[in-house]
């Protein structure tokens, strides 16, 4: 079987924090990491590897630098990485970036796919259903657990009030919550290799069949219109007290609102 | 593409059970405003099986016209006959706009039409307006984990679409005996290799309320201290009458469960009041609840960013204060009740 999974490197966006005087984002040192979502879908194909034998190929869309989130994810197990990387690239919104990841995945061999439910610079979820649209298979979202029969996909698919059991015939894409599992560390051993025996390979524009009108900025539906820091509202009142005092001082200002 | 072509604001309903989900009518209210701005109507797109009845509860909480495709193929939710029947209303009524709920189901639906019909999609909204001159939709939404607002337009495709978190947007009061137009649209849906098959259906028994509906909510974060101390905040929110709420922080440690989490990852809440006990305010949790109307924080650390959203802010030890504001409430409550 082969699987191939998704993954991106982002910051660390609880570690991102807000300038308190000009109201800009902070970016400097704030660590990259993988996202957490994606790093549960790698784990959920390593454990199929483990368990009935895998092949799985990890891919990420993003700059030079995201070699590093590769290398962890073949040091975690994963057999092979290939980085998406071109200018051409850049200023892609949801739709360009699928279209290019579903245009360098029909390059390898897949039965399954899995990609995060979303990534959390983004928190957009949308990645993962449009490779599947772009490929044509189909696609089971929010997985919290996932099993592989013959070429049948069992996945218990997450709602807000429920489950549904999903059977899915492979190929299929399947993105993972971050509730699916622990996942594992890298061992030194898994680091070793993947510094030193295995390779991340490069795919530039060149190296994929995708039509350049649907592809970075061009190709890409949306544009930000403008961004700003988030403004809060304007403090109320802070009071140090403590029992009784702030007992009472909470029923005044309930009453003072109508609220009881 | 001749954006002239492509008239109307589109809200997909979403039902489940045949019972109408709330977001559907919050986003009809919304879809009022954003009309009106563009001199266009509302049109409420219902998929599902025997599901006409629902058509006057769509009516009265303000749509126009209501698109229904009824078919056995569209129970219960699944992606593709989904993305195949909004395919093919998009393709048959061109509309200017199409609106989903940022639920389990709108997040999984929609960008999967997006692909399909090839047009931008915004994810998990938190405001929406009209370009005044090009009549665009303007999208505003959370980038960076809550730390950043962007807003986005989708300029030269159509339709603009977008998916709007729950709890955000405010349904209007229920006209009575408010009619619309039903057009009953026929789909094909004929199984192919993208159909899936839903062999169980597991409903999570919760006899609670949701958090989103809730009044009054009382919020417990880290400084709660243990899942023991819960109990401080279930009297309390009984003696106001509301619920109980957390951070992420106790979704995280085991002491609260996943349904009643506040803030980005979690639920968007608005009550009337909001006491947040413990909580220290993290962005992603302020992201969550910062539109009450009246919070209250109580927190040990002077320094705690709730502090800074929160309209009466207390510092102090929690422990200490709230068993004997819950008693100041009950006798508040009984005294009124007497009254």
């Amino acid at each position: 079987m082969n699987i191939v999974v998704c993954i991106k490197q982002v910051p660390n966006t609880n570690e991102v924090k807000l300038d308190p005087v000009k109201g800009t984002l902070i970016r400097d040192g704030v660590p990259s990491i993988m996202n957490p979502d994606d790093k549960a879908g790698l784990e959920a194909a390593l454990r199929l590897k483990d368990s009935m034998g895998a092949h799985v190929t990890v891919v990420s869309m993003g700059p030079l630098q995201a070699d590093a989130v590769l290398r962890e994810a073949m040091a975690m197990g994963a057999d092979d990485a290939y980085l998406i990387s071109d200018r051409a690239f850049g200023g892609a919104d949801t739709l360009a970036t699928s279209t290019t990841i579903a245009a360098a995945i029909k390059k390898l061999p897949y039965d399954l796919i899995i990609t995060g439910r979303q990534a959390i610079d983004g928190d957009t979820a949308q990645v993962g259903p449009q490779i599947a649209e772009h490929l044509n298979i189909p696609n089971v979202s929010y997985a919290e657990d996932i099993q592989v029969e013959g070429d049948t996909v069992t996945v218990k698919r997450q709602y807000e009030d429920r489950y549904h059991t999903v059977k899915v015939k492979m190929p299929c894409l399947i993105t993972a919550l971050s509730e699916l599992n622990q996942p594992r560390y890298m061992t030194p051993g898994g680091i070793f290799d993947a510094y030193r025996e295995k390779t991340v390979t490069t795919w530039t524009v060149n190296d994929i069949e995708v039509d350049m009108d649907k592809i970075g900025l061009k190709g890409s539906p949306t544009r930000v219109f403008q961004s700003f820091p988030k403004s809060l509202k304007a403090a109320g009142t802070v009071v140090t007290l403590d029992g009784e005092e702030a007992a009472d001082y909470m029923l005044e200002k309930l009453r003072e609102k109508f609220i009881i | 593409m001749n954006l002239q072509d492509y008239q109307g604001v589109y809200v997909f309903v979403q039902q489940v059970d045949n019972k109408i989900t709330g977001v559907s009518f919050e986003l009809i209210g919304k879809a009022r405003e954003l009309a009106a701005a563009m001199e266009t109507e509302v049109t409420a797109v219902l998929l599902g099986s025997n599901v006409s009845a629902l058509c006057d509860e769509l009516a009265a909480f303000g749509a126009d016209k209501i698109v229904m495709v009824d078919n056995e193929a569209l129970e219960p939710y699944s992606t593709e006959p989904y993305a195949h029947a909004m395919t093919a209303v998009i393709e048959k009524y061109k509309p200017a706009v199409v609106l989903y709920g940022a639920t389990a189901i709108g997040r999984d639906l929609a960008p999967r039409v997006s692909a399909r019909v090839r047009t931008g999609l915004t994810a998990d909204c938190t405001k929406l307006e009209v370009d005044p001159e090009t009549k665009g939709l303007r999208m505003t939404r959370p980038a960076f984990g809550g730390n950043l607002m962007a807003t986005i337009l989708c300029p030269e495709h159509r339709p603009q679409m977008a998916t709007v978190r729950p709890g955000v947007m405010q349904k209007i009061k229920p006209m009575k005996d408010a009619k619309a137009v039903v057009d009953k649209f026929d789909v094909d849906f004929t199984p192919n290799h993208n159909y899936v098959e839903v062999t169980e259906v597991i409903k999570k028994v919760s006899n609670k309320i949701d958090i989103q509906d809730a009044k009054i909510l009382v919020s417990g974060g880290r400084g709660v201290g243990c899942p023991e101390n819960f109990k401080l905040l279930r009297d309390l929110a009984d003696a106001l009458g509301g619920e109980v709420s957390s951070s992420r922080a106790c979704v995280d440690a085991g002491w609260a469960e996943k349904d009643i989490q506040v803030g980005q990852t979690g639920k968007t809440v608005r009550p009337n009041l909001y006491i947040a006990c413990g909580i220290s305010g993290a962005i992603q949790h302020l992201a969550g609840m910062e539109e009450s109307d009246v919070i209250i924080a109580i927190n040990k650390d002077e320094n705690a960013p709730i502090f800074e959203v929160a309209d009466y802010g207390i510092v102090g030890d929690l422990t200490k204060i709230l068993p004997v504001f819950t008693e100041k409430v009950k006798e508040a409550m009984a005294a009124r009740q007497n009254g």
